[in-house]
Formats: C-alpha cells, sequence, structure tokens
C-alpha cells in the first residue's frame, strides 16, 4: 500500500515537473506546478508529516501559486512561448548534461552512504529530540519552533515585513520629477524617460 | 504478494528529491520566461523540502521538519519579492525573456 501511494504521487511529482519544464504556456506551466506541490504533499502525509503536508499545501498551492496566475494575468503575459527557438546552440545540451551529473552525484552520494543499518542516511540521530516517541508532529514541530529556534522564527517575521515593503515600493508606478507642465501628458513624458534612459 | 512486502525507505525520497532537483536546475537553464524560470526554482525547493522530511524520518529527528517550515517561509517572501522584479521589469519592456534583461540597468 505505502509502496502504490509512493509510486503514484512520485509520478505525480516528475509528471508536474516536466509539465512545467516543457509547457511552453506559462500558465500551463503554473497548473502542472500545483500538480508537483500536491505529490509533495502527499509524501509528506506519506512521511508522517501531516502538518507540514497541510502547510504546503495552503502556503504553496494556495498562496504561491495563485500569486503567479495573479501575475500572469495581470501581465497580459499569458501567450505561449516559442520553445522551439534556441538563440544559444549548445545551452540546451550542457543543461541537460548538468541535469544527469546532478542525478548521478547525488545519487551515488545517496546509495553509498549506506551505513550498519542497510539505510542511505547517515548521521548522529534524535539530536532535537526523538521523533518517533514524542507524540504528534505538530506538538513536536511547535515545541521545537518556539524554544531552540524561537530566535529564528523571530527573525523571520522582520523578513516577511521587510519583503513586503520591498515589494511595495518595486511594484508601485515609477516616481518621476516632471515639470508641472507636462503633467497633463504623462504618456509622451514616460516615452521620452525611456528613450533618454537608453 | 511480493510487491505488498516493498515498503519505501527514505533513500527513495532522497533518489525522487535528486530527480526533482535536476529537472528544476534544467528547467531554469534551458527556459526564457521569467516566470516560468521561477516556478523551476520553487521545483528545486520542493525537492530540498523533501529531502529534508526525508532525512528527518530517516534520522528520526524533529528539526528536520522544522528546517522545512523556515524554507517554506523564506520561499515564501522570495517569491514575494521576485515577482515585484518581474513585475516592475515586465511594465517598462513588456515581453522580455531573460535574454532581454542581461544589462542590469533600465
Amino acid at each position: 500500500m505505502e509502496l502504490v501511494v509512493f509510486v503514484a504521487a512520485a509520478a505525480m511529482v516528475l509528471g508536474g515537473a516536466l509539465g512545467v519544464i516543457l509547457r511552453p504556456h506559462p500558465v500551463h506551466a503554473a497548473l502542472s506546478l500545483v500538480l508537483t506541490l500536491f505529490g509533495i504533499a502527499v509524501l509528506f502525509v506519506a512521511q508522517q508529516a501531516n502538518f507540514l503536508a497541510v502547510v504546503q499545501v495552503i502556503v504553496y498551492a494556495g498562496a504561491i501559486v495563485v500569486l503567479f496566475l495573479f501575475v500572469i494575468m495581470l501581465l497580459g503575459v499569458d501567450r505561449t512561448d516559442d520553445i522551439r527557438v534556441e538563440p544559444f546552440k549548445v545551452q540546451r545540451p550542457v543543461a541537460i548534461i548538468i541535469g544527469l551529473a546532478i542525478v548521478g552525484l547525488v545519487g551515488a552520494a545517496v546509495l553509498t552512504g549506506a551505513g550498519e543499518d542497510s539505510t542511505a542516511i547517515t548521521g548522529e540521530r534524535s539530536v532535537g529530540g526523538s521523533l518517533s516517541e514524542g507524540g504528534p508532529d505538530i506538538n513536536q514541530l511547535a515545541e521545537s519552533l518556539f524554544s531552540d529556534y524561537v530566535f529564528a522564527f523571530e527573525v523571520t517575521s522582520i523578513l516577511l515585513i521587510v519583503a513586503v515593503m520591498a515589494t511595495v515600493i518595486l511594484a508601485r508606478r515609477p516616481f518621476r520629477i516632471d515639470p508641472p507642465e507636462e503633467s497633463g501628458r504623462q504618456d509622451d513624458a514616460s516615452g521620452a524617460d525611456e528613450v533618454r534612459s537608453r | 504478494m511480493i510487491l505488498a512486502e516493498i515498503t519505501p525507505t527514505p533513500t527513495w525520497y532522497l533518489l525522487l528529491a535528486a530527480v526533482l532537483f535536476a529537472l528544476g536546475t534544467v528547467g531554469l537553464l534551458i527556459r526564457r520566461n521569467p516566470l516560468v524560470m521561477f516556478m523551476c526554482i520553487e521545483l528545486m525547493l520542493n525537492a530540498v523540502n523533501l529531502s529534508f522530511v526525508a532525512f528527518s524520518v530517516g534520522l528520526d529527528d524533529i528539526n528536520g521538519q522544522t528546517a522545512v517550515f523556515f524554507v517554506l517561509v523564506v520561499a515564501a517572501a522570495e517569491v514575494v519579492v521576485g515577482l515585484g522584479i518581474i513585475v516592475a521589469i515586465l511594465r517598462r519592456r513588456p515581453g522580455a525573456n531573460a535574454d532581454d534583461i542581461s544589462m542590469m540597468r533600465g
């Protein structure tokens, strides 16, 4: 049963990832990304990380993909890219070689790292508390987050505020200092600005 | 039924995460639409999250899942700032791709 869940979720993840890479239309790529993110959430549930699966669905599939789609619609870039055009000839072969190299190196590292209990994962066990003995994962996660990592948690709030303020400044209309008589014809002024800046 | 006896070990999840990370890298290198390149970065972040959870289960340690929590928060902030930059660029030059914005100036 676990094998069936793993295979189905892995097919979702890899199919969605291939969709993101290969679909020419940005909206289709974003919807393929949803498939991948749900597959990851299923794999989290299969590993008893239930809270992270819920957060994955809410934050990634709920918020981030909606933000992507919103930007696609807002900018009106929802037209098909011509992915057959390749201005730089060696780029795709080199990219595929790099991808195969990553799979090969990481796969070799994972498969050769087998310890005495014949699992690939080596290292100190249960440093931050045993996962299997401490009750539900959400309780343990809360205890870890608000005791050991409470400083990082507070810094995260500063990071979020800075990110929101930076985005407001980045995404608003460009601030222009125009003479008062030009304020009536803003389109001409912005066109002249752009010509001058080039 | 032999197949019912096999249960996925954390090694399987790590290998799947490696393949997903490589797919994200390839997509980032071959696509030119900045939005799709951003989605490929999300794929790579999710591969790392998956391997964090696999290590957390494999080492029987809760701290791996805490790390995933912080990765999620930083990814959300990164998407917000990155999409703000993309909106600012594409408003000035509609239809720009990664080759058009290689100069880092307006």
